[in-house]
């Protein structure tokens, strides 16, 4: 085995670093779906009546569906009667009403994971709303955001306080017909987090949400809604983590922006759901939607994500481009290891004339792990002068792994320009030695040019979220070389 | 020959080029100087017909024919000829018979025949030895794989071959040294003629050393600034542009 | 569809035989007959099929006859169509008449020691040595490899003993006339350790005519083998046509596949290679030039199974008028396939409004030292270049015209021999406009 690859086989065995688990009194409904669990959950949230409809549609839609195949993964098969799809932590009666009344090992969980929800510790320019398992635990900075009339609250205190916005944007995105694993969604998703933000307002400062899977045996199904209405801008930031079982758990959530005339919505992501152990045993399955929609002309959304959790990835975030000029992005970094395995992209559907769609992915894939680009450009026949360009790259680290590039283009229109470039490489010997020779150690060299590997994507990452992607990065693949 | 009358030209709503005046006899040499950005460029383009400019007032006169009316083909046909500053490479057509086309094209409207693959083989050939030029370099696609200074020289080239009334040379001098200059100025001087109009487009002086102008005209801000003989250049390259428009500016 | 395959099934494994090649030898029989099943198993491949998600063959399955033709060719009435063939003595000429093979036509000429050129029907009919294991296979690429296989009507047997050089090109041509028939060409192509050769497969309907075509050809490279394969598909303007080249190549071979698809209503190519053995290069070209309600369909893959090969696919689209093309290219690096070197490219022109491009290049990789790249584009004329050539004097239409063959050429003049180079260079002219002043000029 040439040096490399030994040194590169000791670099990617890392441990996972969230792998607690809280104990809590938790308010956990039996494992199984049907119509009665349904109507249970809408009941627990107080939900209006076509919030019980719309979950109702489209659990008897989900019974019509089987899961999709085409992805490159490959599980046993989902026992969906297994699973139980409600999980609360008990405190208070419907959910804290204020910091102080959440438990305190909930916040100690939280600090642990190094989210600090007391307001007074926090950075300052970050709210976070933090959801464990299936319900939102804490949501900061409301009052101070309130003041400029943007809602940054739970999901279901949304469906509370202004069901007429959720009426109108639930489902406009992705419709409960959507796919197999977003009509499950649809039916028994039990919160997430809601942001509307008004016209013509910038909110002052990065919202974030906090994902944590804690409970046995549960599946985590949140649901995620942001509007930028005429003229607004908002960035997002997502995380999550979930304690070492050897189970594996299922995680589906849907995510829908909506950006409205002049609107731009930047919503980045950092995945670290349990990934499983190094011989492929546990860790959560992700399929997760994620689709905006860029309504308004001069619109813009960008996505970017930093996976590196999860036994599976199946995930592609989307962007419309319905208004004339606007712009979708998706800047990605997947990395899989040990057994993982990713299948993720994008779709950018060019409907508006004079779109712009920029692609960038980078897959790293160690170990024996799979790592999938996915993606589709569609140019529908109306989007006249339409632009793309996408960059596609793989690394891989060892001779065990795989990396797969699948894109599609269909282009209707004559006037449209697409570009797809694609290259799959490895660290070379001469790369690493090039950078010993000068003194380097080979595992910082690796993280070195893994990070330069990454580095465009990371650009699009707000500060704090790029220090702690490249970290998580460096974490992956460290270890020493003997 | 030229006659630009107060020409004012826009680029997606900016203002480049604002009130030019220009007249240009057969059988003179002009030199238009100019710093970066100053609207030389822009001026040579518009005239050989590229779009995306918007003339918004003005006229160009060239042969008593209104030139802005023409397409860049019929320009070309009636003796316009552009060296591109970056000439662009058209992959899978051969210099051959790229040359050869326009040659032909140019020849119909002229009157004269079109020529056959012998006749033009010699022509080419006697002037790519005079401008040192590989004849290897007619059967590549045309610019494709050219470093920077054979891609000048094919420009003189293609001059040569399709004898412009009216030539434009658009910094034909950089990128190249010192050899490959003298060779592209003979090539230009060649051309020379009581009939011909050469317009020079450059930033530097150094190609008028061996193209000696009749007029240098001064570019900038989309004005010429400053008109004189070859002794105009000699006097920028000493004090350069800065020069000249700080005395623009005073008066 | 179902009825209907069952059907003709029945006429199919009743009738059919007994006019088909090889119905004298039990082996023959039975490989057509599992052939058949699989085919009527599976049936006409659906869109909802993701290999077939771009291409519908339901207008092939609405034929009222799969069967092939059992009229012998007519030379005399045929023969004027091909005084614009190569020259007879520059090539190995085998000419085939709505699938059958025309003797009178064709003009083998003189082959090297080592070298075998055969009908396969000729092979089957006389029972004769033939490589079985290649006519029957158990597991085909598509479920029309299958049906050729049930009703193979003729095709090109070609072998050579290792160190055989063939200096002068195998030149297959097959024609259609106008009676709508179907028609089943199954070419085997054996080269020897070390032997070269060069094939053009030429497929030629005319205008009107509303046959069926479904080829199968099988190319097996023994170490240091050299084979160029050069594909012209020029069907009449409502043929469909489906075919299959798949090749397998020993250490040290070199493939080398051009396709050009001019003609036909629908064309559906899946060519394949399989780099089997160390240090092989294999590279695919191809050319799409359409317009009219025309589609064509390119699926490629090439699977890289040993270190040290190399491959190259470059595959270009023209798409006009009411057109629709389609490429989709796999290349997949496995585990044991070290210092791959693999590279593949699509780029499309997009003429018109109601045309459409679908592409889909892609990318498997399972083995660490490897370079790999591949880019797609979709995109039209660059104002540039047309500006360029305008300002020297060349009018809008041949500046078009000339970029357009320009970008076309890149792929031709990868066709090593030089007369079929110049034969699709004129092809291609003859589609554009002012082609004809081109063609003089060159």
């Amino acid at each position: 085995m040439p040096t490399s690859t030994k040194q590169l086989d000791e670099l990617i065995g890392r441990e996972y670093r969230h792998g607690f688990v809280t104990t809590l009194e938790t308010d956990t409904v039996p494992r199984g779906l049907n119509e009665e669990v349904i109507r249970m959950i809408s009941a627990r949230k107080h939900e209006p009546e076509f919030m019980l409809d719309w979950r109702l549609k489209a659990y008897r839609y989900w019974l019509t569906k089987a899961e999709p195949e085409w992805a490159n993964i490959h599980h046993p098969p989902i026992d969906y009667q297994n699973i139980s799809y409600y999980s609360a932590p008990k405190s208070g009666k419907d959910g804290p009403r204020s910091l102080s009344e959440l438990d305190p090992e909930l916040l100690r969980t939280y600090e642990k994971l190094g989210i600090p929800l007391k307001e007074q510790e926090m950075l300052a320019g970050v709210a976070v709303d933090a959801v464990f398992d299936s319900v939102s635990v804490a949501t900061t900075f409301k009052a101070k955001l309130a003041e400029l009339g943007i809602i940054f609250c739970p999901f279901s205190e949304a469906v509370q306080k202004h069901p007429e916005l959720v009426q109108q944007y639930l489902g406009s995105v992705v419709p409960y017909t959507d796919n197999f694993f977003a009509t499950l969604n649809s039916a028994v998703f039990s919160d997430g987090s809601f942001c509307y933000i008004p016209p013509g307002v910038r909110c002052p400062m990065e919202l974030s949400t906090y994902f944590r899977i804690n409970e046995k045996n549960t599946g985590q199904f949140e649901r995620t809604l942001i509007v930028a209405d005429k003229g607004a801008y908002v960035s997002y930031l997502e995380g999550c983590t979930a304690p070492m079982r050897d189970e594996n758990q299922l995680h589906a959530a849907v995510v829908e922006l909506i950006a409205l005339e002049g609107a731009q919505i930047k919503y980045a992501t950092v995945q670290n759901w349990y990934p499983g152990d190094k011989e492929g045993r546990g860790g959560i399955y992700n399929f997760v939607t994620k689709r905006g929609e860029c309504r308004g002309d001069n619109s813009h959304i960008s996505w970017t994500q930093v996976e590196t959790g999860s036994a599976i990835t199946w995930k592609y975030p989307s962007v419309v481009l319905r208004g004339d000029n606007s712009v979708g992005e998706f800047y990605s970094v997947a990395l899989t290891n040990h057994y993982q395995q990713a299948d993720t992209g994008t779709k950018m559907t060019h409907i508006g004339r004079n779109t712009r769609s920029t692609v960038l992915s980078k897959g790293i894939s160690a170990g024996r792990g799979q790592n999938t680009y996915r993606g589709l450009i569609k140019v529908l026949p109306g989007a006249e002068d339409a632009r793309n360009y996408t960059q596609c790259d793989s690394l891989l680290l060892g001779d065990r792994c795989g990396a797969h590039t699948v894109p599609y283009i269909e282009v209707k229109n004559p006037s449209a320009k697409v570009e797809h470039e694609a290259s799959t490489s490895r660290i070379g010997e001469d790369q690493l030695f090039y950078c010993t020779q000068r003194g380097i150690a080979p595992e910082e060299a690796v993280s070195m040019i893994v990070s330069g590997f990454c580095k465009a994507v990371f650009q699009n990452l707000p500060m704090e979220f790029a220090v702690e992607a490249q970290k998580l990065l460096g974490v992956s693949l460290e270890g020493s070389t003997g | 020959m030229l006659s630009v009358k107060n020409l004012h030209v826009a680029v997606e709503g900016k203002e480049i080029l604002r009130g030019i005046d220009l007249d240009v006899r057969p059988g003179e040499v002009h030199a238009i100087m100019g710093p970066n950005g100053s609207g030389k460029s822009t001026l040579a383009q518009l005239l050989a017909g590229r779009e995306g400019y918007q003339v918004t007032a003005g006229s160009v006169r060239y042969l008593d024919m209104d030139m802005l009316a023409m397409p860049p083909e019929e320009r070309a046909r009636a003796g316009v000829f552009l060296a591109f500053q970056y000439p662009v490479e058209i992959p899978g057509v051969s210099n051959a018979l790229f040359l050869k086309t326009a040659l032909n094209s140019i020849r119909k409207q002229r009157g004269l025949p079109e020529l056959d693959a012998m006749d033009f083989l010699t022509l080419v050939r006697d002037k790519m030895k005079l401008l040192g030029m590989d004849e290897k370099l007619l059967q590549r696609a045309v610019n494709e794989g050219f470093s920077g200074g054979e891609k000048k020289r094919n420009e003189i080239l293609q001059m040569a071959v399709l004898e412009p009334s009216l030539a434009m040379l658009d910094e034909t001098d950089s990128g190249l040294d010192i050899d490959a200059l003298k060779l592209v100025a003979d090539g230009v001087n060649r051309m020379r003629n009581a009939e011909r109009a050469i317009v020079l487009v450059t930033h530097y002086q150094r190609l008028l050393e061996f193209i000696v102008p009749d007029v240098v005209h001064v570019l900038s801000q989309g004005r010429i600034v400053k008109s004189g003989g070859a002794e105009l250049a000699v006097e920028l390259e000493q004090y350069g542009y800065g020069w000249l428009e700080n005395e623009v500016q005073v008066s | 569809m179902n009825a209907q395959i069952e059907s003709w099934e029945k006429m199919a494994l009743e009738r059919v035989p007994q006019y088909l090649a090889g119905h004298g030898l039990p082996w023959v029989t039975r490989a057509r007959q599992s052939a058949f099943e699989r085919f009527v198993a599976h049936g006409f491949p659906t869109r909802r099929e993701e290999e077939w998600k771009y291409t519908d063959v339901a207008a092939i399955a609405k034929r009222t006859s799969l069967a092939p033709d059992n009229i012998p060719p007519d030379p005399a009435s045929e023969a004027a169509l091909f005084a614009w063939t190569l020259a007879q003595e520059s090539t190995h000429l085998l000419v085939f008449v709505n699938g059958h093979l025309s003797t009178e036509l064709s003009a083998l000429g003189e082959l090297p020691t080592g070298a075998r050129l055969e009908s396969l029907a000729d092979l089957m009919d006389s029972n004769a040595d033939l490589p079985q294991a290649l006519f029957d296979q158990q597991h085909e690429h598509t479920v029309f490899a299958a049906l050729n296989t049930a009703l193979t009507t003729d095709g090109t047997v070609l072998r050579l003993a290792p160190g055989v050089v063939l200096e002068k090109p195998v030149y297959l041509l097959f024609v259609a006339s106008g009676h709508g028939t179907a028609i089943y060409p199954r070419n085997i192509f054996v080269l020897g350790e070390g032997a070269h050769a060069t094939v053009i497969e030429h497929y030629f309907g005319m205008l009107e005519a509303h046959n069926f075509t479904d080829a199968v050809t099988q190319i097996s490279l023994a170490a240091g083998a050299g084979l160029q394969h050069c594909k012209l598909l020029q069907e009449g303007k409502d043929a469909f046509h489906v075919a299959g080249i798949h090749a397998e190549q020993a250490a040290g071979s070199r493939f080398a596949s051009h396709s050009f698809a001019l003609g036909g209503r629908l064309a559906r190519n899946d060519i394949t290679s399989r780099l089997n053995g160390a240090e092989c290069q294999c590279s695919f070209d191809g050319l799409y030039l359409l317009d009219g309600r025309q589609h064509a369909d390119h699926h490629t893959r090439i699977d890289h199974l040993a270190p040290s090969c190399t491959s190259r696919e470059h595959y270009r689209g023209i798409l006009d008028g009411e057109s629709h093309g389609v490429f989709s290219g796999k290349v997949v690096v496995h585990p044991l396939a070290a210092k791959t070197d693999a590279h593949q490219s699509n780029r499309n022109l997009l003429l018109s409004r109601q045309a459409e491009i679908d592409t889909k290049p892609q990318l498997e990789i399972f083995a660490d030292d490897v370079k790999c790249t591949h880019g797609a584009t979709v995109g039209q004329l660059d104002d540039d270049s047309l500006f360029y050539l305008r300002s020297r004097g060349i009018d809008a239409e041949s500046a078009r015209s000339l970029l357009i063959y320009g970008f076309a050429n890149d792929i031709i003049g990868r066709v090593e021999a030089p007369e079929m180079r110049a034969r699709i260079e004129h092809l291609v002219l003859d589609r554009l406009p002012q082609g004809d002043q081109i063609k003089e000029l060159l």
